[in-house]
């Protein structure tokens, strides 16, 4: 095996490290590892911004306290609104092309759970806790039910928006479908935001892209498997090797 | 998603030696959310219904997605008119213009309502108790002419503004409300005078009432003007909005 190869080739073979400007000293002896690409973290971000959006803006439409504050309802609306319907598209742009490679890779890593996966979260975390894939099964999770959320957001939300096209009650209904996601969506993202800041590693993936070997031996050991696994078959490939 | 179906070839490229049974876990819950959203769009309103009556209006209004007012300013903040200033303007093509403070409205013969409040994009409240003076009494008692065709009202935030036909003011579920929810009407719900009108959709129903306009023909209103139906009989037609108002 060329495992000792490994860490060596995987930190030099990121050139994000280079052009994030980060000394590859700061981890003495350890490898780092690409978790997140640039497309990948720009979708994240600007989808976090939109929320950010949405969120603070759903505010004064839903509690009378902040309406007395703020008021200009149609203002509020119409950021809202145009907010909501922007939302699938950052992330469509960024799956769709061929930058988009990583974050397909990830978004299937999302789709597909072990058993033992489930388990665990059967089990809240109780039971012992599974050889981790890139993503442990919280993180599987948020990251569908954000993907569920924003198509059930805007479908209802284009009901209330377009209510001329539907019948009474399902404006009602489509009220209330938004307004109950609404108050789950506040839930999740605040917890998603309390489980970043508490793991800092994991935060600077988001905003630097990559995390270290030692963190990823720790944290998604069947991940690092994987990608040295892809490191030494990119080198048997490798013109040289063929001979 | 993998577009691949079961049976195909395996999931991704797995470590083989890890694998107990993979499954399409994301799918299923994506697809589930949808499923239930688009149920809850089409099913919601009996469920909310449901709830509702179970937990009672008080409970019920505090869980998200409740039987609850959504409060609309579409100015910087609520106006505060305190109940000794209050005053309601009466003018355009009457015999006799008036200006009533709140005793004066609270002396003339009062209505009691139950109805529904329903807003055009969905929400409502159901069974709301109402007290006011029917707009008829009002327009009556300032002597309309016989060249009068609509109703325009505004309001003391300075900008909204409502309208009605001739005919649909005097229906006998369209009041100057002063009591709601068993209290005045507060600052937030447009007090210490507002408009009630039963038969349509919220927009209809004016906060803050400052002034009533008798006109030849009446001018759309603010929300009209923004794009809601100026027919804003509630499910459509006169009739429909009876009913379900009922």
């Amino acid at each position: 095996m060329r495992g000792s190869v490994g860490p060596r080739r995987v930190a030099i073979n990121r050139p994000a490290d280079q052009r994030t400007g980060l000394r590859s000293d700061s981890n003495p002896g350890d490898g780092r590892l690409l978790r997140f690409d640039r497309v990948e973290r720009a979708a994240h971000w600007i989808n976090a911004l939109l929320f950010a959006i949405l969120m603070v803006t759903a505010l004064p439409l839903y509690f009378t306290g902040v309406e007395a504050l703020v008021g200009r309802r149609e203002l509020i609306v119409q950021i809202h609104t145009w907010s909501g319907i922007a939302l699938p598209v950052p992330l469509l742009i960024s799956l769709a092309g061929s930058w988009g490679a990583r974050f397909r890779r990830d978004v299937r890593r999302f789709n597909v759970w072990m058993s033992e996966e489930t388990r665990w979260l059967r089990g809240l975390g109780r039971e012992r806790l599974p050889e981790l894939d890139k993503f442990n099964p919280g993180q599987k999770l948020n990251a569908i039910f954000i993907g569920g959320s924003i198509a059930v957001m805007l479908g209802s939300g284009i009901v209330l928006k377009w209510f001329r096209f539907f019948p009474l009650d399902w404006r009602t209904g489509a009220t209330f479908v938004h307004d109950v996601l609404a108050a789950a969506i506040f839930v999740v993202v605040f917890g998603h935001i309390a489980f970043a800041v508490t793991h800092r590693d994991a935060l600077r993936s988001m905003f630097k892209g990559w995390v270290t070997e030692s963190w990823a031996a720790r944290h998604a050991p069947r991940w690092l498997q994987e990608e040295k696994a892809a490191g030494s078959a990119s080198d048997s490939t490798s013109p040289e090797k063929l001979t | 998603m993998t577009p691949d179906g079961p049976g195909q070839q395996p999931l991704d490229s797995l470590p083989a030696a890890v694998s107990t049974r993979p499954v399409r876990m994301g799918r299923r819950v994506f697809l589930g959310m949808v499923a239930l959203g688009a149920g809850g769009v089409v099913f919601g309103s009996g469920v909310q219904k449901i709830i509702g009556s179970a937990l009672g209006s008080g409970l019920g209004g505090l869980l998200p997605g409740g039987d609850r007012f959504r409060i609309y300013t579409i100015t910087g903040s609520f106006p505060v008119i305190s109940r000794e200033k209050y005053q309601l303007q009466v003018t355009g093509l009457v015999d006799r213009p008036l200006g009533l403070s709140l005793d004066d409205i609270e002396a003339m013969p009062s209505t009691k309502l139950v109805k529904n409040f329903q807003c055009v994009t969905g929400w409502r409240v159901p069974e709301v108790h109402w007290e006011g003076v029917r707009l008829s009494d009002v327009l009556d008692a300032a002597g309309v002419q016989s060249s009068a065709g609509g109703v325009e009202f505004d309001s003391y935030d300075g900008a909204d503004t409502e309208s009605l036909t001739l005919y649909q003011a005097r229906l006998p579920d369209v009041i100057v409300a002063y009591r709601m929810l068993g209290a005045p009407v507060t600052t937030a719900h447009g007090g210490p005078v507002r408009l009630y009108v039963a038969p349509m959709y919220g927009y209809k129903s004016l906060k803050w009432l400052r002034s009533i306009r008798v006109v030849e023909q009446a001018e759309p209103g603010y929300w009209e003007k923004n794009g809601y139906p100026v027919d804003a009989w509630i499910g459509g037609t006169e009739e429909s909005g009876n009913q379900s108002a009922g």
